[in-house]
């Protein structure tokens, strides 16, 4: 039994059926990776993790509780960080605070109201968020407004964020699209640092195979919204279905 | 000080040396002289000042924190009005009771009205809160007559019951006091040409706007201040960071509401009557001027913005062509009426085409408000200053 387990999991827009009876288990403390060529279900089923859309069908289950019909901020307080496509963070916002929101977030829960004392008197979390900085190498940066940072930068900011909630679950969404490969390598390189460090099960989605090669030890191919197989990487690589999916018949 | 850092402790304190001495910084002309109409220190004036600016600093709390635009804040403000005299004709002309029910009222009437506006957001929210303004302004106009006075408004009367004091003093409606010190009572002190007014109803005001002031530095600078930023920044990241956003710009509505509701309750207590008209959605458009000539986002902005909003509406409206002529008096003749009919449509009743034309060039040439303003001074004083060390010119900022 997996961490997240989904089961017979459709979603239909209109016409087109984004996801057919997908079946997925992700395993604790492994990197699971879902690719698929463009149009193969794979933000569509991200989304029905963290609730953003709702199945026609199907279950999830996170960590043996069901995650349907739950916001994306409960889904987040069960344990499942995400990280977006484009970095999410918040720009206006230095880099100290947009890492002290999720400490916050991970002590006192969706909602308090703190209204009167200072940011500044939490010494504990600020020790926290300042510890997880470090270890992304941005301690210098903390005092810098998070909109005029680097788009990599960004990026590790994000994860980060995810990071210092100690989630059990973190769901990368393509975390390598649109940058330069040295920023990917350095990207890899924080993955497996952060695989290594802690005990966190990680689904990502990736279109990049250097990426997912050099991470996931398992990886689930999706192709027209439903899973065509499931395997090592070693054995996914000479996969004649899986090349089918991405060149086509005729290759 | 008071559990702020330096630079905010400070920023408190020349607010509350400029609010203690505007009695003097407001008349700056000798009595009698050309220039007198421009002074501003005479009490009613004063009191705008400060309620004003106690309405504009609650509705930054949302608008400067959140980004969410309510554009139906007046109807807090008047349901203030409307509370403190009732506690006025029921209760007794103590201003405490009569404030503090203001409070508590507008408090509850913004949960409800911010409860159903904000499950949208952008405009339409700005829409919907409009639109509850407008049906408060309706009830109070017509439909609930009975309870606000109509189209007179509420006014005291002498059969009032006032329970906890006499109902009235030698014959007369009693005026509002807190502990027998009169609120339009008034001391003056003429120095040579001078005269200086000391009210007690403005220094009351200036009081609960200090502390107001220093409730929403500690706003603020709080983890709810922050978080509330972080949804204007981005609400998404906020949702899916584990906080629901929700309840936090709730809480952030009411506590703007209930800063209405103060304002609303103070206004009252200055001049114990409150009408429709202070709901109706002008008075709404006002508050969001007031915030954006000032400085959105600024603690200090909303409450420059109100001074200049409020001086210009007194000040500038009393201008007239008359004194128009004698000021350009110097003139040949026809140049004279030429000047005169030029600057005319801008005064008296046209103040408000000075106010659009003071907005727009704001806007246009200092987005950041009044504020912006100040600090491109300051700054153009600063790199003077410094410019042989360039190392002063980046400062660590203040944690």
């Amino acid at each position: 039994m997996g961490i997240l387990e989904v089961k017979d999991v459709n979603k239909r827009f209109g016409g087109l059926q984004a996801l057919g009876n997908v079946n997925l288990s992700v395993a604790e403390n492994t990197c699971h990776a879902i690719i698929g060529p463009n149009g193969a279900g794979k933000s569509t089923l991200l989304n029905c993790l963290v609730g953003k859309l709702i199945p026609d069908t199907g279950s999830v289950m996170f960590d043996g509780q069901s995650v349907l019909g739950r916001t994306p901020f409960e889904i987040n307080q069960m344990g499942i960080s995400r990280v977006f496509q484009t970095p999410e963070i918040f720009g206006d916002l230095t880099v100290m605070e947009n890492m002290l929101i999720p400490c916050f977030a991970k002590r006192d829960g969706s909602f308090a109201l703190h209204g009167i004392r200072s940011v500044f008197s939490e010494t504990g979390l600020r020790e926290q968020a300042e510890q997880m900085l470090e270890e992304v190498n941005m301690l210098d940066k903390r005092h810098m407004h998070a909109a005029s940072m680097s788009r990599g930068d960004k990026r590790r900011l994000e994860m980060a964020m995810c990071l210092v909630q100690k989630p059990k679950l973190l769901l990368l969404d393509e975390p390598t699209a649109g940058m330069a490969r040295a920023d990917t390598n350095n990207t890899i390189d924080l993955l497996k640092e952060i695989k290594e460090k802690r005990n966190i099960t990680i689904a990502i989605i990736e279109h990049d195979m250097h990426v997912v090669f050099s991470l996931a030890e398992r990886i689930t191919v999706l192709a027209q919204g439903t899973p065509l197989v499931e395997d090592t990487p070693e054995n996914i690589k000479g996969h004649p279905k899986v090349k089918e999916a991405y060149l086509g018949e005729a290759a | 000080m008071f559990g702020l850092d330096k630079k905010d402790a400070s920023l408190l304190l020349i607010v509350a040396v400029l609010v203690a001495f505007a009695p003097f910084f407001l008349n700056p002309f000798p009595e009698g002289s050309a220039m007198a109409q421009f002074n501003a220190g005479y009490p009613d004036l004063m009191q705008r000042f400060v309620i004003f600016g106690i309405f504009a600093i609650g509705f930054n709390i949302l608008f400067g924190l959140t980004g969410y635009l309510s554009f139906g804040h007046a109807a807090f403000l008047g349901v203030g009005s409307y509370a403190a005299v009732w506690m006025f004709k029921l209760l007794s002309m103590n201003v405490i009771p009569a404030i503090i029910l203001a409070v508590i009222v507008a408090g509850i009437f913004a949960l409800i009205i911010g409860y159903v506006s904000l499950r949208r957001s952008g405009i339409y929210f700005s829409i919907l809160t409009l639109a509850f303004a407008q049906m408060s302004f309706a009830l109070a106009y017509s439909v609930l007559t009975p309870i606000t006075g109509g189209e007179t408004g509420l006014q005291l009367a002498l059969n009032d019951p006032r329970i906890l004091s006499a109902a009235t003093t030698g014959g007369n409606i009693p005026v509002p006091a807190l502990f027998g010190f009169e609120m339009r009572s008034s001391t003056q002190w003429a120095v040579g040409d001078w005269l200086f007014t000391f009210n007690v109803g403005y220094y009351f005001a200036a009081i609960i706007m200090l502390c107001s002031f220093y409730l929403s530095i500690r706003i603020f600078r709080s983890p709810f201040g922050m978080m509330l930023r972080a949804i204007k920044s981005n609400q998404q990241r906020l949702n899916y960071t584990g906080l629901n956003s929700r309840p936090y710009t709730l809480a952030a509505f009411v506590i703007s509401g209930m800063y209405a509701g103060l304002a609303g309750g103070l206004m009252a207590s200055m001049d114990p009557l409150a009408g429709a008209e202070r709901m109706f959605w002008t008075a709404s458009g006002e508050v969001v001027l007031m915030t954006i000539l000032g400085g959105v986002g600024t603690l200090i902005g909303p409450v420059l913005g109100a001074g200049l909003i409020k001086y210009m509406e007194n000040i500038i409206s009393k201008i007239n062509s008359d004194i128009l002529h004698t000021w350009f008096a110097f003139l040949p003749d026809g140049l004279e009426d030429v000047v005169v009919t030029l600057i005319y449509p801008f005064i008296g009743k046209g103040w408000h085409l000075t106010l659009g034309i003071v907005f727009m060039l704001v806007v246009i040439f200092l987005p950041g408000g009044l504020v912006e303003g100040g600090q491109r001074v300051s700054r153009l004083f600063g790199r003077k200053k410094k410019a042989h060390d360039p190392k002063n010119a980046t400062t660590e900022p203040a944690e």
